[in-house]
């Protein structure tokens, strides 16, 4: 499934990340994949993602105008990686699965 | 270097990862151990020990481990202590050589979760695995995948070291990796433990590592556990972190509970504390002198000069330690050959450091390190 910035995402629930100085780990337990997320200001959008609407709108609201396409850059990335997953959105749970 | 890997070289606050020997008892005397294993020590870490690792691990946030030994399977706590890793948040990579994995004992395996095994073997066939790991393992290893296979564990590791013997086999090992579903990984051949006198006859040569990078490069899907980066000096780097993790991202905890700065260096001036002093593993590996000095820039050494030196960081220390080579001289199997004057100049096969932790069974003498050229003395 590709990423759509303008629908709602979350961190994937079998994934744990761990801070660090750069950033975080992000190890995900079903996949066995460990991601490096570069940046603290990732860390927290990604932490954040549950509570917005949408990925993009995160964005908006977290990151600062000329650091948006880097983060939502990043994000695609670890959707592609199965790190983030898509939520179910507002009144119609079953839409995305 | 990037900025990730010039913070990941300075260490962080917890391994990403680490290697756990669970027990030196070994039912196979394979002549590459990187533990010297075979007799259990009887001072080996007791379950309850074992346990409190484990909450210490939970603690730090380290995710996964990769047990090995030995032959872990040989500790009779070993589910007790894989469940109870798994049940708090450490995920549990093993290796094994096969013998325990019955029909039963791959079902409860395959049932499982955060549970991945890795069943060695060192050839494609018998002959050229037998050699390396003792008479008819090659057919227990492949029993053991049968039995995996038949549980339905879904994706195992058929993990590989690669050697003079079998670097020809790439394809074949390969195959037969993809003919259970399961996925092939290679790692490198390092002259630690009893591997310090087989090295010498086994390890690949430059004209097989040329090769092995190129298949590799073909081939991202093959795990490596970063083993080769010596050989991204090539020119394109090989998947991975590209860097010697000692004692800044990974290191090793063996059985009786000493903490090591990764697998291969097994000798006392890489130890640096034991889960048994007062501070725990974290007291070691936030306090140890040793873990501080090779978190420190280095200075690039002899390779400074090179242009490669960005892309292998000067190779494996394990390697060059046990070569007898100096900690900033070139990888004994540096890819652009700057290791062979190295190995030249080196002190003699006789005064190289040995391995400490010695638990080889003395009853047998393997044909190749009786032909190799050191014996094993002083043990």
């Amino acid at each position: 499934m590709s990423f759509d910035p303008d629908r709602p995402y979350s961190l994937h629930p079998q994934v744990a990340l761990r801070r660090e100085r750069f950033g975080a780990l992000a190890y995900h337990y079903g996949n066995r994949r460990l991601t490096f997320l570069k940046a603290p200001t990732l860390v927290a959008l990604v932490r954040s993602l549950a509570e917005h609407p949408s990925a993009r709108s995160a964005v908006e609201i977290e990151i600062p105008d000329a650091a948006r396409p880097a983060h939502l850059a990043a994000l695609e990335r670890l959707a592609a990686s199965g790190m983030l997953c898509e939520r179910p959105a507002g009144s119609d749970p079953a839409a995305d699965r | 270097m990037s900025a990730l890997v010039e913070e990941l070289a300075r260490g962080l606050d917890a391994p990403i990862c680490l290697t756990w020997e669970l027990t030196y008892a070994c039912n196979l005397q394979c002549v590459h151990c990187l533990s010297s294993s075979g007799r259990r020590d009887p001072s080996e870490l007791s379950p309850d020990e074992a346990q409190r690792v484990v909450d210490e691990l939970h603690g730090l946030q380290v995710f996964y481990v990769n047990i090995g030994g030995g032959e872990p399977m040989l500790r009779p706590d070993f589910f007790d202590l894989v469940e109870y890793a798994v049940s708090r948040g450490v995920g549990v990579k093993f290796s094994t050589n096969g013998s325990r994995i019955t029909a039963p004992v791959a079902e409860r395996l395959a049932g499982l979760d955060y549970l991945d095994v890795q069943v060695s073997i060192d050839g494609a066939d018998a002959a050229t695995n037998d050699v390396v790991r003792g008479d008819g393992s090659f057919a227990t290893a492949r029993r053991a995948m049968d039995h995996l296979a038949g549980a339905g564990f879904g994706a195992f590791k058929v993990s590989v070291v690669v050697t003079r013997d079998n670097a020809g086999q790439l394809d074949e090992l390969e195959a037969l990796a993809r003919s259970y579903g399961a996925q092939l990984r290679l790692t490198r051949l390092r002259p630690s433990g009893r591997g310090a006198t087989s090295w010498e006859r086994l390890h690949p040569t430059h004209e097989q590592q040329l090769s092995l990078y190129r298949w590799l490069l073909e081939r991202p899907e093959v795990l490596t556990g970063d083993s080769f980066f010596h050989l991204s000096a090539l020119g394109d780097p090989l998947p991975g972190l590209n860097l010697c993790g000692a004692g800044r991202v990974v290191c090793l905890i063996d059985p009786v509970g000493d903490v090591y700065a990764c697998p291969f260096v097994m000798h006392e001036q890489f130890r640096a504390g034991s889960v048994r002093d007062p501070g725990g593993f974290a007291g070691v590996w936030r306090g140890s002198r040793l873990f501080a000095e090779l978190r420190a820039p280095g200075s690039g050494g002899a390779c400074a000069s090179c242009g490669s030196y960005d892309a292998c960081r000067g190779g494996c220390m394990a390697s060059k330690f046990f070569t007898g080579l100096a900690l900033d001289d070139p990888d004994p199997e540096c890819a652009l050959g700057h290791g062979t004057g190295a190995l030249e100049r080196a002190v003699p096969v006789e005064l190289r450091p040995r391995p400490s932790a010695g638990h080889s069974l003395e009853r047998r003498t393997h044909p190749v390190l009786a032909t190799s050229g050191a014996a094993e003395r002083g043990r």
